[in-house]
């Protein structure tokens, strides 16, 4: 089975190598028939107005939709950005993913970015690991069917919506393979799809 | 609280990988810029080549300037320092600006001594003609690396140039065994650690993005398959005659720098680049990246 990585702009080598140590292969998605022969898809962490204009100027925009109506979708800090229902903040059109209202920025310039221990729950299971938020996004509001598997601050950092997941921060810069795996431990390994 | 740790300030370099960051003079600029796909903006009063024009010291841009384009745009926004100038760069810290390039296009303000950069929670972008260069820069606690080029000149051959260097010298180190590294390191002036870092690795331990020299989508094509991470575009968009569809068929290019026929598509219709200078017309002591060491 092969996951694509979004490369418009951003941390997307990290990405690569978080996927490969859970042995999946990769590939870089920069054009709607990238996304072909994928089963999953990470939108790495990056400008998030940026990459919002680079979708439209590749024609990704509706691709994408459709690719997440499908399969999983791991969005990181830009990532979770984008796949927001709501971005409060004209300069980001996203893609509506997942039923979260987002702030961009909202703990501030790269002085107040920080990591933090931080611990998750999902399924009856706990997990701490390190997390690194780069000039991150806040969450401000989830849906009702949107599940919050972690939180600082009193907002959410990682959230769970049907098979798709959004972090305000980047495991990929830790080493953290565990997200990853949550998103794409469903998708049959040894698929004939590569 | 872990804030401006070494690993966070790396982290923001890590997430401005694959883009252009610009030049800018004005928050209308920053704005074109932002609006053209830009990852990042660099705040400066004057761009290199006016810089080299008027010629007189040039220093760090005034506070209320960086201030106007913070409140324009939402990208991070960097801003210059003179070499060795740390007053300087404790006043851009306190403007929270993103990144501060410790950069060779101002005057140098100290002919020895570079800032001690560990001792900022923001983080630093230094120049860097080859390795040794680059990993005297982190060692002081730079974040990022970018090469010199030469800055203002539209001319890519300086940049190329150091890039290359870069290249090889780490492919060299990696054939070397543990004795011949500390010798290596001797030679380069460069902790050991360092250098044994580069050996294993095969790469610079921070990100490694390109500057000095890019005026054309061609160009960013060429330093990115040469290796660059991402891009410092200076004079060469704001100088051309056309700055926002030249800004935004450079950040195509870069996206595409490996796709000629999306990079061919990109430049197609562009007025006029920037003048440039060979480099052979810029007398000795007027090239930029001769400062620091």
């Amino acid at each position: 089975m092969s996951i694509g990585v979004l490369e418009l702009q951003g941390d997307f080598e990290k990405h690569h190598q978080i996927l490969h140590t859970l042995g999946m292969e990769s590939i870089a998605v920069r054009s709607p028939s990238d996304l072909d022969e994928l089963e999953g898809l990470v939108i790495p962490g990056g400008e998030s107005t940026t990459v919002s204009l680079l979708i439209d100027r590749n024609k990704l925009r509706e691709p994408l939709k459709a690719f997440a109506d499908i399969y999983p979708v791991l969005g990181t800090c830009a990532g979770l950005i984008l796949m927001a229902r709501k971005v409060l903040d004209t300069k980001v059109n996203p893609l509506g993913i997942l039923n979260v209202v987002v702030r961009r920025n909202a703990y501030g310039r790269q002085i107040h970015s920080t990591t933090e221990e931080l611990t998750f729950f999902e399924d009856g299971n706990s997990f701490s690991c390190p997390t690194t938020m780069i000039r991150a996004p806040r969450i401000d509001s989830t849906g009702s069917s949107t599940e919050v598997l972690g939180s600082w601050k009193g907002h959410p950092v990682a959230v769970r919506e049907d098979r798709h997941i959004g972090l305000v921060f980047h495991p990929e810069l830790d080493g953290v393979t565990h997200f990853h795996q949550l998103a794409f431990q469903g998708i049959k390994k040894n698929s004939t799809r590569k | 609280m872990p804030k401006g740790t070494y690993e966070v300030k790396v982290g923001l370099a890590e997430m401005l990988k694959g883009g252009v960051i610009m030049d800018v003079t004005s928050a209308e600029q920053a704005l074109i810029a932002e609006g053209a796909g830009a990852c990042a903006v660099m705040a400066l009063e004057r761009i290199p080549a006016d810089i080299r024009e008027d010629g007189g010291i040039a220093r760090m841009s005034n506070p209320s300037m960086i201030r106007q384009i913070q409140k324009a745009v939402s990208i991070p926004v960097m801003a210059k320092c003179r070499i060795g100038h740390f007053a300087e760069a404790q006043i851009l810290e306190s403007l929270e600006v993103d990144y501060i390039d410790e950069s060779e296009v101002l005057t140098p303000a100290d002919e020895r001594n570079h800032i001690w950069k560990h001792d900022f929670k923001i983080p630093f972008v230094c120049g860097a003609r080859d390795l040794g260069e680059a990993l005297r820069r982190i060692a002081e606690g730079a974040a990022l690396i970018r090469t010199k080029g030469e800055a203002g000149s539209g001319n890519i051959v300086e940049a190329v140039r150091h890039m290359r260097t870069i290249n090889k010298q780490i492919s060299r180190l990696k054939e070397l065994d543990e004795a011949e590294l500390v010798s290596e390191s001797k030679d380069y002036g460069a902790p050991l650690s360092l250098v044994q870092q580069v050996s294993k690795l095969g790469k610079l331990p921070v990100p490694n993005f390109a500057a000095g020299g890019i005026a054309t989508p061609a160009d960013a094509s060429l330093m990115m398959q040469l290796g660059a991470e991402s891009l410092f575009v200076g004079s060469g968009i704001f100088k051309s005659e056309d700055p926002d569809f030249r800004a935004k068929a450079i950040v195509v290019a870069t996206t595409h720098y490996k796709n000629a026929e999306k990079v061919a598509d990109a430049s197609t219709g562009l007025k006029k680049a920037m003048k440039g200078l060979d480099i052979s017309e810029i007398p000795d002591e007027e090239r930029l990246q001769e400062r620091g060491w």
